[in-house]
């Protein structure tokens, strides 16, 4: 196979695993079998994406409400932009944050350039986890807030190549 | 959901290995059969417990664009133009949160230019500025919740 129609087949790979992969013993090779190409190629694909990054890993996504983590605050953070990669790593490190993100500032509206979203089973709990966030840069914070989300208005999953 | 249901879902949230015989291999360590395993799999889709089985794809590498978007809406607004707001396929969520900064969703696009074009869109529909907060680096995503 040439390199379009490797990309053409990584692009069928992900329509077809949009819903998931097939319980099935071999999913591999089942999925292999529906898109008519060897397994031993769909795994070395699958292999690939994962190396490049393009697929973050495959496995379960819990339903986190569910597990009782139905609290769910995005800390946002000003902090200096030439310590942010620095300060990012840090707050990613920790085992409460879940996404952590360098977002541009827009100033006047929006001064915070730090992202983290910290889960807990309640309000209080995440506040708590905030303000360890908090000791731990202690004065190369200017300010930060925690934004918690009060109603979902809409939640589809991402659709990709379709 | 018992001991092993929650041993599946700490496991699986890290690496579920590509192999012909993929479920067999994690079974092994989870001490089960590998049939067994895909039945729990399989019951907690069905209950809601998870909500997705199989490869997380990142839409930016794959050559996707994606961004944060935030709004100040008027209260006395707030529902009509999130159903405006929402009324666009590339909005791929969307949620209220208790800021000033009230309305927060996630636009996904297949161009740079198509995210560009929606997000243009939508504020002449609702006549609110959108704060565009696409991100500049990623520094960790693990949404692993231990059970």
């Amino acid at each position: 196979m040439d390199t379009d129609e490797l990309a053409q087949l990584d692009r069928r790979i992900v329509l077809a695993t949009q819903a998931g992969l097939p319980l099935d013993a071999r999913p591999y090779h089942w999925l292999a079998s529906e898109l008519g190409v060897d397994p031993g190629l769909l795994m070395d694909r699958l292999r690939l994406m994962l190396e490049e990054g393009r697929i973050r890993r495959i496995g379960v996504v819990p339903n986190h409400y569910r597990l009782g983590y139905s609290a769910n605050g995005m800390s946002v953070w000003e902090v200096p932009d030439e310590d942010i990669g620095v300060i990012g790593r840090q707050v990613g490190e920790l085992d409460i944050v879940s996404h952590c993100y360098h977002r541009p500032r827009r100033l006047p509206d929006w001064p915070y350039n730090l992202f983290a979203m910290v889960h807990g089973h309640s309000r209080e709990e995440v506040c708590d986890k905030v303000e360890q966030i908090a000791q731990l840069l202690g004065d190369r914070v200017r300010r930060h807030d925690v934004l918690f989300s009060t109603r979902i208005l809409k939640k589809t999953g991402l659709r990709i190549g379709g | 959901m018992d001991d092993l249901d929650r041993r599946i879902i700490n496991r699986l949230q890290g690496e579920f290995p590509v192999c012909e015989r993929p479920f067999q291999m994690v079974a092994e360590r989870l001490d089960t059969t590998e049939s067994e395993l895909i039945t729990r799999i399989r019951c907690m889709l069905d209950d809601g417990l998870l909500t997705r089985f199989g490869p997380l794809y990142n839409a930016e590498q794959m050559g996707g664009a994606l961004s944060l978007c935030a709004m100040k809406v008027p209260e006395d607004r707030f529902d009509a133009v999130a159903e405006q707001v929402n009324s666009f396929p590339e909005v791929a969520h969307n949620y209220q949160r208790d800021h000033e900064m009230n309305m927060w969703f996630v636009l996904a696009a297949e161009t740079a230019e198509q995210l560009d074009a929606c997000l243009r869109e939508i504020e002449e529909v609702t006549g609110i500025p959108v704060i565009n907060l696409p991100r500049k680096e990623e520094y960790y995503v693990g949404l692993h919740f231990r059970v």
